[in-house]
């Protein structure tokens, strides 16, 4: 190997190194005792009694549950609704087509924060804020994001496909559930683990609509993990570790089953 | 037929047309109309004019927030993007498998959900025995105080913010992929350097990936919450008391909505954020139009 070949996979690996590091760091001091929190490398002394320790000291398994049912209720309610919708735009020729799909664009560029109050006013007004509903129910009307990818991919399928169908007598419902949507599945993939990972990073929505802490999701559990045991007389700082290797955990594991899809849905949409 | 048709595509677009009246436009104009009313959640909301835009814009706390996240977006925005296109260019110089692997490397950060990231810098940036500081410590700097210090807090702000870059990477690495290999070769004959190759061939190439990880970063920039809430704000004792050197736009806009119960200001409040990102965001377009390269 030349210098000029070398030179690059050098620079890469320290890149590595730093972005790995923080994760190396993070495991050992959370399995190290609470002194060495900060002091040591390795995990010596080895203490995972934190594990155990962090159950008891919140619900960790209620909230990891919860992150579990919103997470897959977001994820299939948004893939679904989404991929109904992009099935309309990419088959259907239809008056109005333009400015509709325009609307959809036009909603990518909306800050969430914008709707932030009066979408809370609508849950208020229904009754449902302090419960999980409003953290995945608004998916049941699509996003923007996924039907902009999921009707590309449908343009992409071959139109024969569904003439054929058609003359075979099958109706439009029987279209996008046989069809569309079995051929379309690399993309409904890319939808639903995105989404999954989005529901499961939210931060806001769990502050905003829920008090109970027998309901929280994971994230907003950790924020009270931290609120409670980061600072004051007695910080308990391996809790805290412990508990946010606990909320990262899952999602990483996942990443690993999923790469494919989320390198690819990265390249392709952009999304984050 | 074609009714019959129409009537169905329309039924396929039902959901899309609900959520657009109901969580988008709906909102929007409900949204505009509270930034006009006094409005606490108990009573009924009052009519108050322009008052809420008038006490916005005479409020000191909005002035530190717009300043500390402005300042936020302008120092990370173009450090994201050139450190992610080095990388880039540097996973472009690597084969196939090994290019891969340290894709998903990079792209692992992006995983962390963003309250585990803020908990974890809280440690890392710790100022007396801190990663980063230890690090510094080798090379002879004394580190400052990145969380609690209010002149660094804002750097530090940035640099946990640079520990993730996988997806622009990842983007910019595919533009990357996308150039046609005969054009650098060709360069290469005339006798062009690297430089002049990156330069001319390679960055117009892949110019309109570079814009639109810009613009997709400079809106996430300027709605930053998850990490800085989850460091610096909360209730009980995490309540930093280094006065607003973290406070965040979204965030003050969250505490008058949701904290205080102040539904207009924060409507008001929203309005702005949603008036300076669609500026921004248009006069990025429209450098982006005499800048960019579109085949």
């Amino acid at each position: 190997m030349t210098a000029r070949r070398i030179f690059p996979l050098m620079l890469l690996g320290a890149a590595s190194a730093i972005f790995l590091y923080p994760f190396v760091w993070l495991v050992f001091a959370s399995l190290r005792p609470r002194d060495l929190t900060f002091s040591g490398q390795l995990p010596i002394p080895f203490r995972p009694q934190s594990y155990a320790d962090v159950w008891d000291a919140a619900p960790m398994l209620t909230w990891l549950l919860n992150s579990v049912v919103v997470g897959v209720a977001a994820a299939l309610a948004v893939t679904v609704s989404s991929a109904f919708v992009a099935f309309g735009f990419a088959y259907f020729r239809f008056p109005g087509r333009g400015v509709m799909f325009a609307s959809v664009l036009g909603t990518m560029m909306l800050p969430a924060a914008v709707t932030l109050v009066p979408t809370y006013l609508i849950w208020n007004s229904v009754g449902l804020t302090g419960t999980q509903v409003p953290l995945w129910a608004g998916n049941l009307f699509g996003s923007a994001f996924y039907i902009f990818l999921l009707r590309q991919f449908m343009l992409g399928l071959p139109r024969y496909v569904f003439e054929a169908a058609r003359v075979d007598g099958a109706s439009y419902l029987g279209l996008f559930w046989k069809i569309a949507v079995p051929l379309s599945r690399p993309a409904l993939i890319i939808a639903f683990i995105f989404e999954l990972k989005a529901s499961w990073f939210d931060l806001m929505k769990p502050l905003i609509y829920l008090q109970d802490a027998e309901l929280f999701t994971l994230p907003r559990g950790l924020k009270a993990v931290v609120d409670q045991f980061y600072q004051g007389g007695d910080p308990k700082w391996e809790i805290v570790l412990a508990a946010s290797v606990v909320t990262t955990l899952p999602l990483i594991v996942v990443f690993f089953f999923g790469q494919r899809y989320f390198l690819q849905g990265i390249a392709t949409t952009g999304r984050r | 037929m074609r009714t019959g048709e129409t009537r169905w595509a329309y039924t396929f677009l039902l959901p899309w047309i609900i959520g657009l009246v109901l969580f988008q436009a709906g909102p929007m104009i409900a949204s505009a109309v509270l930034s006009f009313t006094d409005y606490d959640l108990i009573g009924a909301p009052e009519f108050v004019g322009l008052d809420n835009y008038a006490a916005l814009a005479a409020d000191p706390r909005v002035a530190r927030a717009i300043e500390n996240t402005l300042l936020y977006t302008v120092i990370h925005v173009p450090l994201a993007c050139v450190l992610a296109l080095g990388l880039a260019l540097l996973l472009n110089q690597v084969t196939g498998r090994a290019a891969g692997v340290f894709r998903t490397v990079f792209y692992l950060p992006s995983m962390t959900p963003t309250v585990a990231v803020g908990v974890l810098f809280l440690f890392l940036l710790n100022g007396q025995a801190g990663l980063l500081n230890e690090v510094l410590g080798v090379f002879g700097i004394e580190g400052p105080q990145w969380t609690s210090d209010p002149d660094w807090m804002l750097p530090g702000i940035v640099i946990m913010s640079l520990w993730n870059l996988g997806a622009s990477t990842i983007v910019l690495f595919a533009a990357l992929r996308n150039v046609p290999r005969e054009l650098t070769e060709a360069a290469m004959i005339d006798g062009a350097g690297s430089w002049q190759r990156f330069r001319h061939i390679t960055l117009p190439m892949i110019s309109a990936a570079l814009f639109f990880v810009v613009i997709v970063d400079t809106i996430a920039a300027l709605q930053m919450f998850d990490q800085v809430y989850t460091m610096y704000f909360g209730t009980s004792q995490a309540q930093q008391t280094t006065g607003d050197a973290a406070l965040f736009y979204v965030v003050y806009l969250f505490q008058q909505g949701f904290q205080y119960l102040h539904m207009g200001y924060a409507s008001a409040l929203a309005w702005l954020l949603f008036a300076v990102i669609a500026v921004i965001t248009f006069i990025q377009i429209k450098v982006g139009d005499r800048l960019v390269h579109y085949e």
